[in-house]
């Protein structure tokens, strides 16, 4: 196991996870048509797109995104369709310069959603958390629902600047936003204390049920409290929290969202959440909710070895090749990590260094 | 428990800031000794200070090296960087404005030239009125550009306005209020978030009292 790297353990220990839930596993090509990511610009995590022309003239991309593709060859009806993907996707990062490969491990549950299949994904996330971080995570829920029944009756740009101040947890901003088009001084208070919202569901779902108005949002905080409940049967509501910054385009997801953390990494490793709307978009009737674990950033976690090997050892032009490989060849049975060289490389490091023929040698 | 790191902008507002955070009870008796140490840090109160330059306090706090920090809304609005703003703390008002000579008449069938610190800033206030115009992007001096020719217009902090004045220039349009604001990186507001929001209701209930 020592010669993979964190990101490939993880990944492995992922889709172990995954399979053991009777989830298939779902590979597909590295390009897709460019104009299914134009169709769905603002899905995307970054709107950038790596394109090339292919043989036949027709503008490719190299993914940005496995939801889409997955999405767009989910079959209609009958049941639940449960699939899981290991991939690379190519997109720019805001703060970074330039496009990257990212790898994703993620899932997919798509079709006649109820509350048990969702629940899977949400116990799924958290599991897949505590299997990259070790115990100390933290998985956070919100619900467009019960943010979209707020702003209901809005214009849609003072809703989308009211969305982005939310997710900066920016009350001031969202009392001048308010200010601005008028709004009831009521819509600012409720905002105000949601964005500020954070905890533990049995401390939150209290305060939004006093902040329920109409069957929209009583519906939302109904299937939010159902989940919330159902981590807690399965012994996995330690480390949820409630916190409705976390706000994605309502033109795409509609229920349930959700965002993974570890302490240590700037950004979240996981984002995932229930997207109906794509579904419908793309022409498809059933439900769907899944989300992706980002790997790339779990090297930053990794102790590195102060070491490049166990053992140095230095022969000269005159010993016998084959005495020395025998010697290389017993350290290495012995379990130790050997290195044979007639000088010792530049830059690199060894716990012990044994000259042939002297010390440990014959 | 963990020490909350702070980034404070250099200069005068940083002082004003920690002033206030002081004040809170969040002292810190070393960063107030004459030196040129760059990190301070009192274990009793939890707390690590550290000065950074006052457009990088955004990108210590989006990147998680500050949990939290300040920061005018200027550079939030310009950068545009992932973090929480959590208060205003109604330090270092000031407006970003458009100014121009006194004598300059606008035409909108021309193209505008506008000297700025503030590209992104500039550009969306004029793409939002469909207006065309040639970004000039300076790094200070700015209210030189139009004196010289070089921009018709700038689009710049104006605190009291003395500067333009003395330069012959007058505020045209107000684009935005600036103040300070208190950031917070999103993961560190998380695992951090009893300390962090203790010390956001203390500042608030000294701007309240």
């Amino acid at each position: 196991m020592d010669i993979m790297r964190g990101e490939e353990r993880a990944g492995l220990r992922l889709r172990e996870l995954y399979r053991r839930h009777g989830y298939l596993p779902y590979r597909m090509s590295k390009f897709e048509p460019y104009d299914l990511y134009v169709r769905n610009k603002s899905f995307l995590v970054s709107e950038d797109i790596l394109t090339f022309t292919d043989t036949d003239g027709r503008l490719m991309a190299l993914k940005p995104d496995v939801t889409l593709s997955i999405v767009k060859n989910a079959r209609e009806g009958g049941g639940l369709q449960k699939v899981y993907y290991h991939e690379h996707v190519y997109r720019t990062s805001p703060a970074a310069v330039g496009y990257r490969e990212i790898l994703q491990t993620g899932l997919e549950c798509m079709g006649d959603l109820d509350l048990f299949a969702e629940g899977e994904v949400l116990y799924l996330a958290s599991e897949s958390l505590e299997a990259i971080g070790g115990g100390d995570y933290l998985l956070d829920v919100s619900h467009m629902g019960f943010v979209s029944a707020l702003l209901a009756g809005l214009e849609e740009d003072v809703r989308s600047a009211l969305l982005r101040e939310l997710g900066r947890k920016n009350a001031s901003g969202i009392r001048s936003v308010c200010a601005q088009a008028g709004a009831a001084k009521e819509l600012a208070d409720g905002l105000c204390r949601l964005a500020l919202l954070y905890g533990p569901p049995a401390e939150v779902l209290p305060v939004l049920e006093g902040m329920v108005r109409g069957p929209e949002a009583a519906g939302a905080l109904a299937e939010l409290s159902g989940l919330c409940g159902l981590m807690e049967s399965r012994g996995a509501a330690k480390r949820l929290r409630l916190d409705f910054s976390i706000v994605n385009d309502m033109s795409y997801y509609s229920g349930v969202i959700f965002r993974g953390y570890l302490p240590g990494l700037a950004s979240g490793v996981l984002a995932g959440g229930r997207y109906d709307n794509l579904m419908r978009r793309m022409g498809k009737t059933g439900g769907a909710v899944g989300f992706a674990v980002y790997l790339d950033q779990l090297e930053r976690l990794e102790k590195k070895d102060s070491f490049d090997g166990d053992i140095l050892l230095l022969y000269n032009k005159e010993d016998d090749p084959a005495a020395v490989a025998r010697e290389a060849e017993k350290l290495i049975r012995q379990g130790r990590v050997v290195r044979a060289e007639r000088q010792a490389p530049a830059g690199l490091r060894y716990r012990d260094v044994i000259r042939f023929g002297e010390g440990g040698g014959r | 428990m963990e020490l909350l790191n702070v980034a404070l902008p250099k200069g005068r507002l940083g002082e004003k800031v920690y002033g206030l955070l002081k004040a809170a009870g969040y002292p810190c008796p070393a960063i107030e000794e004459e030196n040129r140490k760059l990190i301070f840090e009192n274990p009793e109160a939890g707390v690590r200070y550290f000065w950074v330059k006052p457009s990088d306090v955004a990108i210590y706090v989006e990147r998680g090296a500050a949990d939290i920090g300040v920061a005018g809304k200027d550079i939030l609005l310009e950068y545009g960087p992932d973090v929480y703003e959590l208060a205003d703390l109604g330090l270092g008002k000031c407006r970003m404005c458009v100014a121009a000579k006194k004598d300059f008449r606008d035409s909108a069938d021309r193209l505008l030239r506008v000297a700025t610190k503030f590209p992104h800033i500039a550009a969306r206030y004029y793409s939002a009125q469909s207006r065309e115009i040639d970004i000039i992007k300076l790094n200070g001096s700015i209210e030189i550009a139009p004196i010289l020719g070089l921009s018709d217009v700038i689009v710049d902090i104006v605190e009291t306005g003395k500067t333009l004045l003395e330069n012959d220039l007058e505020p045209r349009e107000t684009i935005v209020p600036i103040s300070a604001r208190l950031i917070a990186n999103k993961v560190s507001y998380k695992f951090k978030h009893e300390q962090i929001a203790a010390l956001c209701e203390r500042l608030e209930a000294r701007k309240n009292p």
